[in-house]
This record gives structure tokens, C-alpha cells and sequence, in this order.
């Protein structure tokens, strides 16, 4: 056996987004202050270049190819992750820009830092042997972790980079130690291993389940899961807001995939096990997050807890999966977490890129406070905050809308019917503290003696608003071409 | 004569549940750090335990991954911390009360 052209060449995009990330990283020290902008622009031509490979590189969305003996494979369910994935790390570097200058970080390291948590998650999406993807996961995290502590000036920032870092690492101890009870079981790390001596073994085996919960407490740390979700709210609010922003959308996104994919194709034989659990998980994720969001007066953390929140609803579609029985079989509950996660990715990126540029005096207008009579001052930041909330509460004709109505319509195709009245239920609170922070934006009066909001704007991020907020409408009127190639990849993943 | 591999497995259970423990219990951050060190390595000893009954060297491998990740956490773990004492003059976590509910 030895490295194939063939192989090399499947891997061609992660490897362009690694050579990136060490060329800016190299180019840092040399590159004077002023010009670090080229850095973004040079991550943001990486990023492209790898978009149209990663698009070019199926022709036909039955293909799966494998590469490095089985370690990863590229298949359309990778792809539609991996479309998804640049998108946001491209909208996140594009609204860094204003944000790090304005809060004096603006470090050349950073865009290192986000290309390598991106080839991460890509080596996550693409994983097929337990092994990748837990590489693929720790490169993720150790990159995220030093970006949160990126404000070495804010006691804050380091505080949420400690409180991360100690429990990141804590949950992937716990996800390696199931991982090496499954190779244990299985004599190999690979999914495909894993779920054929699943196959001969039988699901009652102890070992497998008590490997099942480690992992599924692995994975749910990542996934911001109740309860295990303990420290979202520090880190997003102690975060810079760029970052806390592709934590809550990339990092989210690519936990799912890897998650999904270890589940179904690895553990597929222990369905009834696991989507009990993950039912129970997802009803306490659900509750908790949306109860708590109502009391915080911070709206970084209220988005903590709204992206738990929304986190539970998620999952609600991938227990519909694990339960389905219909004819389709669990295509349409995977398909909904994928459309739910692509269309939360627009919302939230806007709305911290709305938080992002919204200063008061020297510090970041973080504080619901801080949106006191917006509408009046600031017409159009209100305006978009305003659709990226009313998306986040799930109210038609808004992306937010869309999301929710496939997940809860796998669940109800499952049988789920009472479960999805209750997620309905929770959306209904989930609007109060939305529409908060409208009424403090449209409803309140301007406190005349209070410092004035000022913005921090540039093109680029007018670029990511406009982008963010086109999703929102558009993909919210016609779903159409996202749900339908949704359900194209989700067909890879057996 | 040779070690049954449930010695092993029961071995890197106490392990384990001692790092658990240590990290749920201490309040130093290095402490805690260890504490995680002592999980990855009851991993490490499954593996290699499951890779010797198994006659299979991935899981060797697999520790060997296992052994740089945990190095490189440790550096980006050391790098925070350092630069938390710097800022706080402590490494207690019950004196970092920023950020709460």
C-alpha cells in the first residue's frame, strides 16, 4: 500500500485550506500591519478555489469515493457539508474585518487559525473511520480554543477560552474512551467495521451500549446539547463576536455531520437504543434552552442559549431518522437536519454580524440595553435584526420557518406527533424573547443622556448582511432547491 | 504466562474514572489538566490492550494519534493558562466569575 495519486487528489481541497492556513501564518510576520487585509483575501481565494474543486469533484451524487484505505470518503452528503462550511467561514472572515480592527485584534493568526478549525471540520464531514474523525474534531477544537482567547486584553476572553478548553477536552476524553471500546468490540475503527460486528455481536452486548452513551456524550458536548451544554453561554459571550459566531454556525454544523454519519452508518444497528436517548436529550435541550434564553440580558448569551435551543430542534429531526418506519426510511428526518442547520447558518451569522458591528463608545453594544430605540438611529441595523429574529423565532415567511416545518414533519411521519407539539409549543416561548429585542429596538425610546450606538461598517460586511439576509427571504419563499439537494445527499449516508 | 485483557480493561477503568472524577472535583486548573491527561491515557492503555488480544496494529496506531492530539492540547492548553494566570493572577476556577447565569 502506498500514497496514490488518486487519493492525494480526493484530498486536494483540505489539503489547499492547510496550505493556506500555514502560508498565512508564515505571511504574518512579514506582512505590515496595514496590508493584513490581504491575508483575509488571500483565505478567502483558498476558500474558493476549494468550493469549485469540492463541487467538481462528484459528478454523479451516487459516487462515493474512498480514500486512504476507507479513512475518508467523498460523497454528496461530505459535499453538501463542505458547500455549507465555506459559505460561512468565507461570511465569518469577510465579517472579521471591521470587527478585529475595530476591537484592536485584527492578527494575522486568526485567518490561519480559521482555515485550520475549516480543514477540521472537513476531515469531520468526511470521515469514515472513527480515527479521522476524531482528528478532524480535535483540530477543530484546538483551533476554536485559541480563538476565543484571542482578546488577550479581555480577562473575558481568556476566562471563556479556560472554561472551553478544560471541558472540550474533557468531552473528548470521554469520546475517545468510547471510541476505544468500539475498537474493542470491533477490532477496527472504521464505521463500516463497526457496524457489521454490531451486526454479529447483537445490540445487547453492555460494552457497545455503555460505548454507545460515552460517545454520544462526546458528541454532545460538541453539539451544545442539555446536559451537556454547560459552557456555551460563557463561550459565546466571552468570545470576540466573529468568532462566537462561526462557533455557533461552522462548528454546529460540522459536529452534526460527523455526528450523523457516526450514528447512522456506525451504529445504525442500535437505532432503538439511541434514538430513545437522543429523544430524551433532545426534550431537555429544547425546554432548557428556551426557558433560560428568556431571563438573559446579554444577547450574545441569549444566543448561547437560543443556538441550544435550536440545537434540540435538530435533533428532534435526526431521533425522527432513528425512528422512522415509512417507506423512505430515515432519509427525511437526516434531510432535515441538514436544511435546519444550512438555514440557521444565514440567521445567526447575521445576527452577530449585526451584534458585531454595533459599538457603544469604546465597547461592543452587546447588551440587550444597548438596542434601546435602534429603529430610530439606526433604521436599517433594526430593520435586519429585526428579519434575523423573527427567522430565529420560526415565524413565516422566513428561513427559520422552513426549518422548522421539515423537522417537525419527519417527526410526525415517524409517529412523533406529540413531540413536535411540544417543540411547537417551545417555539411559541422561544418568540417572547425574540421579539424582546425588537420591542427594546422599535418600541423604546432613545435615552437621550445615554452614549449613542455608533456603527462599524464596511463593504465587506454590508456583503455578508446582504447575503445573510437574502437567505433568510429567499430560502424562506422558495426552499426548493435547498431541500431538494438536501434530500440528494443525504442519500450517500447508509 | 499472560495478563488476561480484562486485568487491562478493569486497569484503564480506574483510570479513567479517576480522571473523571479529578476533573469534576479539583478546582486547579492544572490539576484539572492532569486529570484529563489520565483519561487519555486509560484510552491509550485500552487500545493497546484491544490491539495485542486483537493481533491488529491499528490501535496502536490509533495511540499514537492519541498521544499527539493530547500533546498538542497540552500546549494550547498551557498557553491559555499562562495567559489567564497573567491576567488574573490565579488558576483557581472558583475565583472566574466573568461570566455566569
Amino acid at each position: 500500500m502506498s500514497l496514490y495519486g488518486t487519493d492525494l487528489l480526493a484530498l486536494l481541497p483540505e489539503l489547499i485550506v492547510v496550505a493556506a492556513a500555514c502560508l498565512v501564518i508564515a505571511l504574518d510576520p512579514i506582512t505590515p500591519a496595514s496590508r493584513r487585509d490581504l491575508l483575509a483575501w488571500l483565505s478567502l481565494g483558498a476558500l474558493s478555489l476549494c468550493l469549485g474543486l469540492t463541487v467538481g469533484q462528484i459528478n454523479t451524487l451516487n459516487i462515493r469515493v474512498s480514500a486512504f484505505s476507507d479513512l475518508v470518503v467523498i460523497d454528496a452528503y461530505a459535499r453538501f457539508w463542505k458547500v455549507l462550511l465555506y459559505g460561512v467561514t468565507g461570511l465569518t472572515i469577510l465579517m472579521s474585518l471591521p470587527y478585529l480592527k475595530a476591537e484592536r485584534i485584527h492578527l494575522g493568526e486568526y485567518y490561519g487559525f480559521i482555515l485550520l478549525a475549516l480543514s477540521g471540520m472537513m476531515v469531520m464531514v468526511s470521515g469514515a473511520d472513527l480515527l479521522t474523525i476524531y482528528l478532524g474534531t480535535e483540530l477543530m477544537s484546538l483551533s476554536l480554543y485559541v480563538m476565543t482567547g484571542l482578546n488577550r486584553s479581555k480577562p473575558r476572553s481568556l476566562e471563556a477560552a479556560a472554561k472551553y478548553f478544560v471541558l472540550g477536552a474533557f468531552s473528548s476524553g470521554i469520546l475517545l474512551y468510547g471510541i476505544s471500546l468500539l475498537y474493542g468490540m470491533a477490532g477496527s475503527t472504521k464505521l463500516a467495521s463497526i457496524a457489521s460486528a454490531i451486526g454479529t455481536h447483537g445490540a445487547n452486548d453492555p460494552l457497545v451500549l455503555i460505548a454507545t452513551i460515552l460517545v454520544a456524550v462526546g458528541f454532545s458536548f460538541k453539539l451544545a446539547a442539555v446536559p451537556f451544554h454547560m459552557w456555551t453561554p460563557d463561550v459565546y459571550q466571552g468570545a470576540p463576536t466573529s468568532v462566537t459566531a462561526f462557533m455557533a454556525v461552522a462548528a454546529k454544523a460540522a459536529s452534526f455531520a460527523a455526528f450523523m454519519r457516526v450514528f447512522v452508518e456506525g451504529l445504525g444497528g442500535l437505532k432503538a437504543d439511541w434514538s430513545l436517548l437522543f429523544l430524551l436529550i433532545a426534550l431537555v435541550t429544547l425546554v432548557l434552552g428556551n426557558v433560560v434564553a428568556i431571563v438573559q440580558t446579554n444577547i450574545k448569551r441569549m444566543l448561547a442559549y437560543s443556538s441550544i435551543a435550536h440545537a434540540g430542534y435538530a435533533l428532534i429531526g435526526f431521533v425522527a431518522a432513528g425512528r422512522a418506519v415509512g417507506p423512505s426510511g430515515s432519509t427525511p428526518g437526516l434531510a432535515s437536519v441538514m436544511i435546519y442547520l444550512a438555514l440557521y447558518s444565514f440567521m445567526t451569522l447575521g445576527a452577530f454580524a449585526v451584534i458585531g458591528m454595533l459599538r457603544k463608545g469604546e465597547r461592543e453594544g452587546e447588551e440587550i440595553e444597548d438596542f434601546t430605540g435602534l429603529a430610530k438611529r439606526q433604521p436599517l441595523a433594526a430593520f435586519l435584526m429585526l428579519v434575523f429574529m423573527v427567522s430565529l423565532a420560526g415565524i413565516p415567511p422566513t428561513a427559520g420557518f422552513i426549518g422548522k416545518f421539515y423537522v417537525f414533519m419527519a417527526a410526525v411521519d415517524a409517529g412523533l406527533a406529540w413531540l413536535a407539539a411540544i417543540a411547537l409549543l417551545f417555539a411559541a416561548v422561544s418568540a417572547y424573547y425574540y421579539m424582546r429585542v425588537v420591542m427594546v429596538m422599535y418600541m423604546r425610546e432613545p435615552d437621550p443622556a445615554a452614549v449613542a450606538p455608533r456603527l462599524v461598517t464596511s463593504p465587506a460586511l454590508s456583503f455578508v448582511l446582504a447575503c445573510a439576509v437574502a437567505g433568510v427571504i429567499l430560502f424562506g419563499l422558495f426552499p426548493n432547491p435547498l431541500v431538494s439537494f438536501a434530500l440528494q445527499s443525504v442519500l450517500t449516508l447508509k | 504466562m499472560t495478563i488476561p485483557l480484562s486485568y487491562y480493561l478493569v486497569l484503564s477503568g480506574i483510570v479513567f474514572l479517576t480522571g473523571v472524577i479529578g476533573v469534576l472535583l479539583r478546582r486547579n486548573i492544572i490539576i484539572i489538566l492532569l486529570s484529563v491527561e489520565l483519561m487519555l491515557n486509560a484510552t491509550n492503555i485500552n487500545f493497546v490492550a484491544f490491539s495485542q488480544y486483537f493481533h491488529d496494529v491499528g490501535g496502536q496506531v490509533f495511540v499514537f494519534f492519541a498521544l499527539t492530539v493530547a500533546a498538542a492540547e497540552v500546549a494550547v492548553g498551557l498557553a491559555i493558562i499562562i495567559a489567564l494566570y497573567r491576567a488574573k493572577s490565579t488558576i483557581n476556577i472558583d475565583e472566574f466569575q466573568l461570566l455566569k447565569w
